[in-house]
C-alpha cells in the first residue's frame, strides 16, 4: 500500500496504518482522505500538497 | 558541555558551536515563580503593593530589560539544528514550568482564603497569577505543537489554569492553516483595534475549535459529547481543577480563579493581536491562498522577551516549521519586524491611537505603500483606502 509525505514536516500517511485519531482506520486508501484534510502535525499543508513516497 | 552526539559522518558540532542561550532558557522558570517573588517582596518591605508584582514584571521589568539588553539575531548553524532539537535538556526547561505553575496557583488560593490580604492585595495577586496563566499558554503552545502525545497532554494541563483548553486544537489546526487571511479569527487586521479584535478572536477561535473537533469526531463515527472530544475533555480539566481548589479553600477563591483565567487568556489574545497585524496572504489562480511564508508574521529579536517566551517572537520560522522546537528557531533578515519586543508592543496595543501611529505605517511600508495588499478591517476599508491614496 502507498504512503504520502507532508512536504513541510515530513509527517507520513501510510495507507496500511491509516490515522485512526483522524478518523481514518488502518487500510483507508489515500483517495478516501478528503482534499481539504490538513497535515495533523504541522497544519501548514493540505492533502493535495502531499507527495507520494515510493516504497 | 553536552552529551549529544552528532551523526557519525559529521564532525562533532558541540566542539565548534555552543548555544549561547542554553542556560538562559532556565529563566523561563522564573515566570511561574512570580507570585512567590511578590510574596517575598511584600514580606521584606511590608508593602502590600508588592502583590502586584506580576503585571509590574510583564509590563515594566521585561520592556525595560528589552530596552537595556536589546537584540540578538544570532542563529544556530543549520548543521546544529538536529542535535539541538534532540537535546532533552531544552524540553525539561518547558516541562518544569507546569509543576511550578500549579504550586503558584495553590499558593494563591491559600493566600486568598487565609492570607489576611486586603481586597486590593488579593486583586494584585489575581493579576499576578493571571500573568503566570497567560504565559503558561505560551508554554502550552510550545508543547502542543509537538508530535509526542505526552507533550500534547502536558499542553492541555498547562491550559487548564486559564480554561483555554480549546486553544491547542484551534491554534494548531485552525490558526496555522488560515493565518494572515480574513478568515482567521486570530489574525488581526489593519485598522482593527485590539478592543475590536478581542471579542472576535475569543468567540471565533472557540467556535472554530468546536467545529474542527466535530468534523474529526464525525469521521471517527464518535459522538460529539464524548470523552474523545479534545475540547470538552480539556475544559473538564479546568472544571476539576477549579472544583478541587474551591472544595479545599472555600467558595471565596472562585471569583479570583475566574478573574485570573480571563485576564490570563486576554494576555494570550493581545499577543495574537501583535503577531500578524495587517499581513495578508495573496490568492493563487486556483482560488487557494498562497502558502504561509515568512513575510506573513511580525518578528522581534529582543533577547529578554524572547527568553521568557521560548523564542515565540521568531514567529516567521515558527509558522514555516510549526513542529520545530523553540531552541532551534531562527531569525531571518528582511522580514516584518516589530519596533520592540512583545511586552512593549502589548502596551501599544492597549492604546489604540499609539498602536496605529506606530504600526499602520509599518504595514504600509511592508506593502510598498499599496494598502490594498494588506488584510484590512472591512468596516475601515473605505477610510483606509482614502487615507492611503488607493483607488476605491
Amino acid at each position: 500500500m502507498g504512503a504520502y509525505r507532508c512536504p513541510v514536516c515530513e509527517y507520513l500517511y501510510e495507507e496500511a496504518a491509516g490515522e485512526p485519531r483522524e478518523g481514518f482506520p488502518p487500510g483507508t486508501p489515500w483517495s478516501e482522505v478528503p482534499d481539504d484534510w490538513t497535515c495533523p502535525d504541522c497544519a501548514v499543508r493540505e492533502k493535495v500538497d502531499f507527495e507520494p513516497v515510493s516504497s | 558541555m553536552t552529551s549529544a552526539t552528532a551523526p557519525a559522518a559529521e564532525p562533532p558540532l558541540s566542539a565548534t558551536w555552543a548555544d549561547p542561550k542554553r542556560y538562559l532558557w532556565l529563566l523561563g522558570l522564573v515566570v511561574p515563580l512570580i507570585p512567590f517573588i511578590g510574596w517575598g517582596l511584600a514580606e521584606a518591605t511590608g508593602l502590600g503593593v508588592m502583590w502586584w508584582f506580576g503585571p509590574a514584571f510583564v509590563f515594566g521589568v521585561v520592556p525595560l530589560l528589552d530596552l537595556i539588553i536589546g537584540k540578538d539575531s544570532s542563529n544556530p548553524p543549520d548543521s546544529a539544528i538536529k542535535w539541538l532539537e534532540q537535546d532533552r535538556y531544552y524540553r525539561w526547561c518547558t516541562y518544569l514550568f507546569l509543576p511550578l505553575q500549579f504550586v503558584s496557583l495553590v499558593f494563591a488560593c491559600w493566600m486568598w482564603s487565609s492570607g489576611g490580604l486586603s481586597f486590593l492585595e488579593s486583586l494584585g495577586l489575581a493579576l499576578t497569577v493571571a500573568m503566570v496563566g497567560g504565559i503558561a499558554i505560551n508554554t502550552a503552545h510550545e508543547l502542543g505543537h509537538k508530535r509526542k502525545q505526552v507533550e500534547r497532554w502536558l499542553s492541555k494541563i498547562a491550559l487548564a489554569q486559564t480554561g483555554y483548553g480549546h486553544f491547542f486544537i484551534e491554534h494548531n489546526r485552525g490558526h496555522h492553516m488560515r493565518v494572515a487571511t480574513p478568515e482567521d479569527p486570530a489574525s488581526s487586521r489593519l485598522g482593527e483595534s485590539f478592543w475590536a479584535f478581542f471579542p472576535r478572536t475569543v468567540w471565533g477561535s472557540l467556535k472554530s475549535a468546536l467545529h474542527l473537533e466535530k468534523v474529526r469526531l464525525e469521521r471517527m463515527e464518535k459522538a460529539f459529547l464524548s470523552v474523545h472530544n479534545d475540547v470538552l475533555n480539556a475544559w473538564a480539566m479546568t472544571l476539576v481543577l477549579f472544583g478541587a481548589l474551591t472544595a479545599v479553600f472555600g467558595l471565596e477563591v472562585l471569583p479570583w480563579l475566574v478573574l485570573q483565567a480571563v485576564v490570563g487568556f486576554s494576555l494570550l489574545e493581545v499577543v495574537n493581536y501583535l503577531e500578524h497585524y495587517g499581513l495578508l496572504r495573496g490568492k493563487r489562480e486556483d482560488g487557494r491562498y498562497e502558502l504561509t511564508r515568512p513575510e506573513h508574521s511580525w518578528n522581534s529579536d529582543n533577547v529578554a522577551s524572547n527568553v521568557f517566551l521560548y523564542h515565540l517572537q521568531r514567529h516567521s520560522d515558527h509558522h514555516a516549521n510549526p513542529v520545530r522546537r523553540y531552541q532551534a528557531l531562527r531569525h531571518y533578515e528582511d522580514l516584518p519586524e516589530l519596533p520592540s519586543g512583545y511586552a512593549t508592543m502589548i502596551l501599544y496595543a492597549y492604546l489604540t491611537p499609539i498602536w496605529r501611529r506606530v504600526m499602520d505605517p509599518k504595514v504600509l511600508a511592508h506593502y510598498d505603500g499599496d494598502v490594498t495588499r494588506a488584510n484590512i478591517q472591512p468596516r475601515e476599508r473605505k477610510r483606509l483606502l482614502a487615507k492611503y491614496g488607493a483607488a476605491g
